[in-house]
């Protein structure tokens, strides 16, 4: 069975740390990532970029775009794609196109990435 | 990570949010950072042993404000409550204190925290020193080195620079959407000062100052969260990110200037150029231009150029035009002038230059720009002239220094290729 771990914590506290604490929990994180790697279990692990990049496109008979991040509690995350886009109107319109497909409640937050590792054993 | 390094993290995140709130329910800026300190050092003591609240904001509210009242009445001479008994009820009434604070008046509390340290009779230092110390919560220490000034100075500019808004009348109701604009806007000049304090800082002193850029790209971000849907933040935000991702590549190991053309763009921070592209990106879409955006447009072709042979001057000519119309300055006028002198050549540049002359008659960068272009048309006598009134007017040492390169050059080899200084380097 594949896992996805979701990884929350406050933004802004995680934008107070010192570059020395920034670069320990790094490292920390990286010795678990080696673990998985050599076990051969992990897949792709990413960073967002703050949620001030954040554009979300709420679903609708006309999809409103909001700045800023999916901030309803009525809905659950229940998936989500990477996909290479151009420029965040590229981005906008893809995301029109899966609100097209799969009408009715909810919305899509769209967040540049800031670092991606494909990870080995999944790809 | 030391272990309780999180904590000071979400003290430090929760800053604004509390303070701004205290203040609202104090009245007065001494007593809500009286509290808000004596609420930290119950949180020190109190985090570690049952791990952080749900809300660290609103459990320092909660406890400040009663620790504040507690301090209140004591003064008064009345009763006083037993405070542990009020620590100790508290994780019950943080759910539901949680709940009935709501967003809008936290991001009207955090604006007025942030709108009072620019209060207009206040010189610029101030209000960054009193941002510094009130919002990001700084310590006087900290603040005296980014300044490179002694703490017992420091600390006199920051107790004036409080005497004087204690005097004004601090707007406590909830500002009509006119006003907050308003107030958004000096806000968000306010930041930038904190910001180009930072990054205008020469060689030498550039780590000592690095912090304030950083620190004003906190604000930034915070600001940013608040009004999530205002171009120019985004733009603001974007500029200082664009700006500060070149710093590791600014200066040589001596302190001396890299001008930007020269840059080992390897060396710059790419996150900070992708984060501060995709804000510009966002903010393009609002189609309302301002001149926290267009700034960083230019920024952004800087960014985007992978070798400086590579730089869009035709489109940064165009972007410094459009923030000439928005924000007329000689300063931009000048900034102009260099695009114009890659795309038109030198004299056109020159033309340009010279007509600004009576207003910039004291500005080091004026006889900068002017010198690299008489070099450039190989009018050399008068570039040393230019250049010598150019050193007497630098504020930092690696500026002079800077200049004085230009002046060996010139001796070395009187028809040597000129260079114009670009300002962004």
């Amino acid at each position: 069975m594949l896992y996805a771990i979701l990884c929350y914590n406050s933004e802004a506290s995680v934008e107070a740390w010192t570059k020395a604490e920034e670069d320990a929990v790094m490292a920390r994180l990286h010795l678990v990532q080696d673990k998985l790697t050599q076990q051969g279990r992990l897949g792709p692990t990413l960073r967002l970029m703050p949620t001030t990049t954040a554009t979300t496109l709420r679903k609708g008979e006309e999809p409103l775009i909001i700045d800023g991040p999916f901030a309803e509690t009525k809905e659950q995350l229940l998936g989500f794609y990477i996909v290479e886009c151009e420029s965040l109107d590229q981005a906008l319109e893809t995301a029109r196109d899966l609100a097209q497909a799969n009408p009715g409640a909810g919305g899509y937050e769209i967040r540049p990435i800031r670092a991606f590792q494909p990870g080995g054993a999944l790809r | 990570m030391s272990e309780l390094a999180w904590l000071d993290a979400a003290l430090i995140a929760a800053r604004p949010q509390a303070l701004g709130a205290l203040l609202r329910y104090f009245r007065d800026l001494d007593t809500a950072e009286e509290a808000f300190q004596n609420a930290c050092l119950r949180a020190l003591k109190h985090w570690p042993q049952n791990g952080p609240p749900r809300d660290p904001a609103a459990w320092l509210i909660l406890v400040a404000r009663n620790v504040g009242i507690d301090d209140v009445r004591r003064r008064s001479k009345q009763e006083k409550l037993p405070p542990e008994e009020l620590v100790s009820d508290l994780e019950d009434a943080e759910a539901a204190a949680a709940d009935r604070l709501d967003g809008a008046q936290y991001r009207d509390d955090i604006l007025r925290l942030l709108f009072i340290c620019c209060h207009a009779e206040l010189p610029a230092t101030q209000q960054i020193a009193l941002a510094l110390r009130i919002v990001s919560g700084l310590s006087v220490r900290q603040i005296a080195r980014a300044f490179l000034v002694g703490e017992s100075a420091m600390e006199q500019r920051i107790t004036r620079a409080k005497a004087r808004i204690a005097k004004a009348e601090i707007p406590f109701e909830a500002p009509g959407a006119g006003e907050r604009a308003e107030r958004l806007g000096s806000v968000a000049a306010m930041i930038y000062l904190v910001f180009n304090e930072g990054y205008s800082a020469g060689g030498g002193e550039a780590p000592a100052r690095a912090p304030l850029c950083d620190e004003a790209i906190r604000l930034g971000r915070l600001l940013l969260r608040l009004f999530a849907g205002e171009p120019e933040i985004m733009g603001l935000a974007a500029l200082m990110l664009l700006q500060h991702a070149r710093a590791p590549a600014r200066f040589d190991a001596a302190g001396a200037i890299i001008l930007l053309e020269d840059q080992d763009r390897g060396l710059w921070h790419r996150p900070m150029i992708d984060e501060g592209l995709a804000l510009l990106d966002k903010a393009m879409r609002h189609r309302r231009r301002g001149p926290y955006q267009v700034q960083a447009a230019i920024a952004a072709l800087h960014a985007r150029a992978a070798r400086a042979e590579d730089t869009d001057w035709t489109q940064i000519d165009l972007l410094y035009a459009a923030l000439e119309a928005l924000q007329p300055s000689p300063i931009v006028t000048l900034n102009r002038a260099v695009a114009v002198a890659k795309t038109r050549g030198p004299a056109a540049a020159l033309a340009m230059v010279d007509e600004l002359a009576p207003r910039l008659s004291g500005y080091f960068h004026f006889f900068g720009v002017r010198g690299g272009l008489l070099l450039q048309l190989g009018r050399s006598e008068e570039a040393r002239l230019a250049f010598g009134r150019a050193i007497a007017l630098a504020n930092t040492a690696a500026e002079a220094a800077h200049i004085r390169l230009h002046l060996d050059r010139l001796i070395k080899d009187s028809h040597a290729e000129g260079r114009v200084d670009p300002l962004v380097c």
